[in-house]
């Protein structure tokens, strides 16, 4: 069960001509590859196109009568296989997954999808961006569709120019037998907006169809000498066969006038924020309508060479603004220009900033800096000369804190981090290795556990130079997303063959979580189009993990710490495995809170923990918290004169998962923290046994007042 | 902000002929995405074209998010809207909480010229705050005073206890501060028209969202919850007996100078709640000796410190007191009445882990010394008793234990955990009035110096172990004339880290420049 659903706003899907859709990025995409007869979609979740994918599995049954066959692919890897399908068929295949992380671990298919080439159109929807959200953002897709020559696409972020782009991106496929990437932002993953629907078409030929007829030829396979033509192919005939489609079907757009002192060449992602910028300099209205012509690439390789010297010719200067590094735009523009021997300018980066995001500011500032050089005339002398300085904003960056995102309220995975944390101060510290997931977090205070993290499924494997033990031994993290990714093969599996004697924690939450909670193998919920409920401890022992322990509940933080200690500390020295079973707290409650209220409501028994701390017993030290972090354990300051610290608190948002309890108690920490559990419903004799108790406390309450003073109100509160 | 808002117009920090911009910036689970459907769709509802960005993930996560919002009057054909923020560039900013409304503040998203700044002025703790072993809590006062110079307009108020006062969230009285500030220009039924359109928890949100309006009005916020009453006013319960032997002691406190007054006095009532009257006579008697060394040219400083570190060094934490509370009728109250059980029944489990070290301190002075120097009895101790146990207070066997243990108060004086906390008190107090009469400074920040004990178990030994090594350093520089802002510097430094990572330091500084 994913983290959001899609069930109601799928329904949107079915919309036909004639009619206007309003909503996400995302679903405009969705239904853009309906209304483009798309005959197979997969993909691998990663932010910002996890909710397509989700949005795809709650539109499973529309696909389904379509006759669309939708996978929820094992890794990016597969899903860019997956592709395969569009080689020999011409069957429209489409499958998203993040970037630049999923073309790296695509990159073997993506690599051999270009260079077979395809016959239907093959769309890899990436999302892909800078900046804030984006945790991915050290390198850029579009080395990847330079050095596999398929094609890129980056529309301009509003609903009907991204849907558009969908159908381009097949058309552009089909006419130039080259796979074409789709990437689409961060934010116009989540941009609202409305465009005019089509009807959804059934593909030509279905997968079902095409398996009864199957196709095979001898050319497209990646084999010495056919990947040599491949080769040939791609330069004689594809490449010129994409200039032309994009040229013949205006995929590249211009705006503003045709003829000009100076020109803008922008992303097609990047056009909003550009005109923004104009707007704010004062030469372009709301409507983006513009004083300074501008190219906007929508495809953004390959360039179109022709179309580009054109837009340059007569120009004193041009600017390219190409957010991110390497300037790979930028030089293959200058390298165009200067053998054309034009005698236009390039700038680029040096205007704008070489590294890091172009934000509204730096946007705004480049292309000031810019036309003050080359066309200082166009400036309005508002913008030239402003009449009042900027104004004086005082600092507080030494004030406000830093919040980056952590586990969850309740999330299983802080016990077990806790545990780690109290093992280091029995034995020491030792060398961790992290993986790509929630658990991540761990590396962040309070627990800063973790040094590094190689990839997804990479935890154990990038423990390998310790495979061989030593005085401590070495200590990695896996995901069970992460396991099933690539963790099985590439971390377990050379941990078992290489005889590593080392410790793996396999943390194991029932989804993908960080992704947005979507099912993998090991979920333990029914789904009825996939199947789970495959234990990974299973997968363990099939691999030849002889040393696993299974925790069915991490809260334990004794048994926990216990089992860590073991696994650091056995004779045994071969592979240890560790897998820490708990459920997603946030699907979990998602899941149980509506179940639970609705049994309050039918007057059903129903126990409701909450944690607190008794602040009377609490010094305000915060160990609690330095084994924690939960977002409902806090602190308050007592109206006390006496005290000086803030003590620990827990608000409302408490789940009752026990954490903070249990590790109190396996750390020793102090006596504070107590359950209560409100009872819905007691049952009659409940009622009866808890006031013939309630009677004898109070009576013995009331003897112990009476023989001392008692003061009004609890000391804690203060003599307030 | 006039209580008659001329509303057609807007608040004049929005340019009406362009586009809106509206950006909220939310911790998780804040309900951020929440508010920005509804603006999106009152905007759209009132003809405007909008649009909507967000970075979903982090959101959920309680990471920092910013949502943000761009909307036209109809009258603009196609408008060109941005996907994300930029300074100096926003006409409304809803910050979800304080330190967030200084982060927007930072980014330049809150500017003098056109900006209506809207905050809760609530608190959500950052981890880096919250897991400082003194207090880390960020300044409040600081971004208010920023806000106050960078926005056009500032509507600040708790949002937070104006919507979970009526039973919702913040999103819904954030919405209703932006109705109420003016900013749009729109009537405040479209946006309760919003709220209904939503479909989810409508009457809460709409009571929520009628505070946020009112607080954004000039109204009143509600008030604190803690009302301040004098301490005079509270006077204990008991036997006419114990009332008069107190009453003693109340005279003895009217006879100090009242800046001391204010700490003795609740001093006194901690000590002789954690033991008795007689007990408080003992704080008094330690008290007025140090007073008798005092001068009032100094204000009482020393005398203020002492009232207040004397008064919690004899009120150790040791396994009667936390008995003793956890079984007061108070404290069952205190709990139904923060988890809400008043109509319904409740368990309540504590979560306790004595070690052989309580047990020994519960013996006799002489005996709990000679097991306490042999591992061997040490051993069997843990053996018997160190163990995690959860104790079900609610339950009459759960409760009688503890009741019976917090029942020892008699007996605590003999104990070996007395004879040490006595000691430890003695050395400190020695140690500090021996600054006197000629380094007056340096006796208050020994006096301060307790502070750094606190806590159970390791916590408390850590603690110990600062305060010896601060007291240490403070032997370094006590004949230096800056000597008392070294100690003070130390102290602060042994509550920066669990550890004492930047106590060594600064002891380190001292010993390179002695």
């Amino acid at each position: 069960m994913a983290e959001r659903s899609f069930k109601a706003e799928v329904e949107h899907l079915r919309k036909g001509a004639g009619t206007s859709f309003t909503g996400e990025g995302i679903l405009a995409i969705t239904k853009a590859l309906l209304e483009n007869g798309v005959g197979y979609v997969g993909g691998y979740q990663g932010a910002p196109i996890s909710h397509l994918m989700d949005v795809l599995a709650d539109a499973e049954d529309l696909l389904g009568e379509l006759g669309v066959r939708y996978e929820a692919n094992a890794s990016e890897a597969a899903a860019a296989a997956m592709l395969a399908a569009s080689v020999h068929y011409p069957i429209r295949g489409a499958v998203t997954f993040k970037g630049s992380v999923g073309v790296n671990v695509a990159s073997d298919a993506l690599a051999n999808l270009a260079s077979s080439g395809v016959t239907g159109g093959a769309l890899v929807v990436v999302g892909e961006d800078y900046g804030e959200g984006s945790s991915i953002m050290q390198e850029r897709s579009y080395a990847f569709a330079m050095k596999s020559q398929f094609w890129l696409l980056d529309p301009r972020p509003n609903l009907p120019s991204i849907v558009k782009s969908v159908g381009d991106g097949f058309g552009l496929s089909e006419a130039s037998n080259t796979p074409v990437m789709l990437m689409v932002r961060i934010r116009s993953c989540h941009v609202t907006g409305t465009f005019e629907c089509r009807e959804n078409q059934r593909p030509d030929l279905t997968v079902r169809d095409a398996l009864a007829n199957p196709q095979r030829d001898f050319s497209r396979v990646v084999l010495p000498p056919m990947s040599y033509q491949h080769e040939h192919d791609k330069i004689d005939n594809r490449w010129p066969a994409a200039e032309k489609y994009i040229l013949d079907n205006g995929l590249n757009e211009r705006f503003g006038p045709k003829e000009g002192k100076v020109g803008l060449i922008c992303l097609g992602g990047m056009y909003n924020s550009v005109i923004r910028a104009l707007q704010r300099l004062g030469l372009a209205d709301l409507s983006g309508n513009t004083d300074v012509p501008l190219y906007v690439m929508n495809v953004t390789y390959p360039l179109v060479q022709s179309d580009l010297l054109d837009f340059c010719e007569d120009k004193d200067a041009v600017l390219m603004i190409e957010e991110g590094q390497p300037e790979f735009i930028e030089q293959q523009l200058g390298a165009m220009l200067y053998k054309a021997g034009s005698s236009t300018k390039l700038e680029g980066k040096g205007t704008f900033p070489k590294a890091g995001e172009y934000t509204g500011q730096v946007m705004k500032d480049g292309i000031d800096d810019f036309l003050r050089t080359y066309a200082a005339h166009l400036l309005p002398g508002q913008v030239l000369a402003p009449n009042e300085p900027a104004p004086e904003i005082p600092d507080l960056s030494q004030t406000v804190p830093i919040r980056p995102p952590g586990f969850c309220t309740g999330c299983p995975e802080r016990p077990i981090f806790a545990s780690m944390k109290l093992v280091e101060q029995e034995l020491g510290k030792h060398q961790i290795s992290a993986d790509i997931g929630c658990h991540l977090f761990a590396a962040l205070p309070p627990f800063e556990i973790g040094g590094q993290t190689m990839g997804y499924g990479l935890g154990p494997a990038s423990n390998a130079a310790f495979d061989g033990g030593g005085e401590k031994r070495a200590i990695s993290i896996l995901g069970d997303g992460g396991f099933w990714h690539n963790g099985l093969s590439s971390s377990i599996g050379n941990m078992v063959f290489n005889k590593s004697d080392s410790v793996a924690i396999i943390v194991d939450n029932y989804y993908s979580a960080a992704t947005g909670g979507q099912d993998i193998p090991s979920s333990r919920a029914k789904n009825p189009s996939k199947a789970t409920n495959n234990p990974i401890t299973k997968a363990l022992e099939g691999a030849g993990v002889k040393w696993i322990r299974q925790i069915d509940r991490t809260y334990d933080v004794t048994q926990m710490r216990a089992t860590i200690r073991e696994a650091l500390t056995t004779d045994y020295d071969g592979p240890k495995v560790i897998v820490a079973s708990s459920e997603c707290m946030l699907n979990r409650q998602r899941r149980e809170k509506p179940q639970r209220n609705a049994a309050i409501k039918d007057g059903t028994r129903v126990e409701v923990p909450r944690f607190g701390v008794d602040e009377d017993i609490c010094t305000g030290d915060h160990a609690c918290i330095r084994l924690s972090g939960c977002p409902s354990l806090s602190l308050k300051k007592l109206d006390d004169p006496l005290r000086d610290d803030p003590v620990a608190h827990i608000d409302q948002t408490c789940v009752g998962c026990g954490n903070c309890g249990e590790v109190a108690d396996a750390a020793i920490l102090c006596p504070s923290f107590y359950e209560a559990r409100v009872v819905h419903n007691p049952t009659g004799f409940e009622r009866w046994t808890a006031g013939l108790r309630n009677r004898m406390i109070s009576w013995l309450q009331n003897r112990r007042a009476a023989r001392r003073l008692t003061f009004s109100t609890d000391l804690s509160e203060g003599a307030a | 902000m006039s209580i008659e808002l001329p509303i057609a117009s807007g608040g004049g920090a929005t340019h009406l002929d362009g586009v809106i911009k509206v950006a909220i910036l939310a911790v998780g689970g804040q309900g951020g995405g929440v508010l920005t459907n509804w603006i999106e769709s009152l905007a759209r509802a009132e003809g405007y074209s909008a649009q909507a960005t967000s970075v979903a993930g982090v959101a959920q996560r309680t990471g920092a998010t910013i949502y943000y919002i761009e909307m036209a009057p109809a009258s603009v054909p196609t408008p060109v809207f941005s996907l994300a923020p930029a300074q100096g560039d926003i006409d409304v900013m809803i910050a979800a909480e304080m330190m967030e409304a200084g982060r927007a503040i930072m980014r330049g998203f809150v500017t003098p010229d056109r900006t209506t700044l809207i905050a809760s002025t609530h608190r959500a703790l950052a981890v880096s705050e919250k897991m400082v072993p003194g207090d880390g809590m960020a300044d409040a006062a600081e971004v208010r005073a920023a806000a106050e110079t960078a926005a056009r307009q500032l509507v600040m108020a708790d949002m937070e206890q104006a919507a979970v006062g009526v039973g919702s969230v913040i999103s819904a009285s954030l919405f209703g501060a932006l109705a109420g500030s003016g900013a749009l220009p729109f009537k405040r039924a479209a946006f309760e028209e919003a709220i209904r359109a939503g479909g989810k928890g409508v009457e809460a949100s709409l009571r929520a969202f009628a505070a946020g309006y009112d607080l954004a009005q000039g109204g009143k916020e509600a008030p604190a919850a803690a009302a301040s009453t004098p301490a005079e006013a509270a006077k204990p319960a008991g036997s006419a007996g114990k009332l008069r032997a107190y009453g003693a002691l109340l005279d003895r406190i009217n006879a100090l100078p009242a800046a001391v007054q204010e700490l003795a006095l609740p001093g006194l009532r901690k000590v002789v709640d954690f033991q008795d009257i007689a007990y408080g006579a003992e704080y008094l008697d330690r008290l007025e000796g140090i007073l008798g060394r005092d001068s009032a040219d100094r204000g009482y400083v020393l005398s203020r410190e002492a009232a207040k570190y004397i008064a919690n060094a004899m009120a150790y934490d040791d396994v009667i007191r936390v008995a003793d509370l956890k079984t007061r009728a108070s404290r069952f109250d205190r709990i139904e009445d923060q988890v809400g059980s008043a109509d319904k029944l409740m368990t309540l489990t504590d979560y306790l882990h004595p070690r052989a070290e309580e047990i020994a301190g519960l013996l006799p002075a002489g005996l709990g010394a000679r097991i306490e120097a042999s591992p061997v009895w040490m051993k069997r101790l843990d053996r018997l008793f160190n163990k995690g146990r959860r104790i079900r207070t609610d339950r009459f066997r759960g409760f009688a234990l503890l009741y019976v243990m917090g029942g020892l108060r008699g007996w605590r004086r003999k104990s070996r955990r007395h004879a040490l906390e006595q000691a430890h008190l003695d050395d400190w107090l020695n140690r500090a009035i021996g600054y006197l009469p000629s380094s007056y400074d340096m006796a208050v920040e020994v006096l301060r110096c307790r502070r750094l004990i606190k806590g159970y178990s390791d916590t408390h030994t850590r603690g110990l172990s600062k305060f010896d090594r601060v007291l240490d350093g403070a032997r370094l520089v006590e004949t230096r004339d800056d000597g008392p802002e070294w100690v003070a510097r130390l102290r602060e430094a042994a509550l920066q880290d669990e550890k004492g990572e930047a106590l060594d330091g600064a002891l380190k500084t001292i010993r390179s420049f002695i």
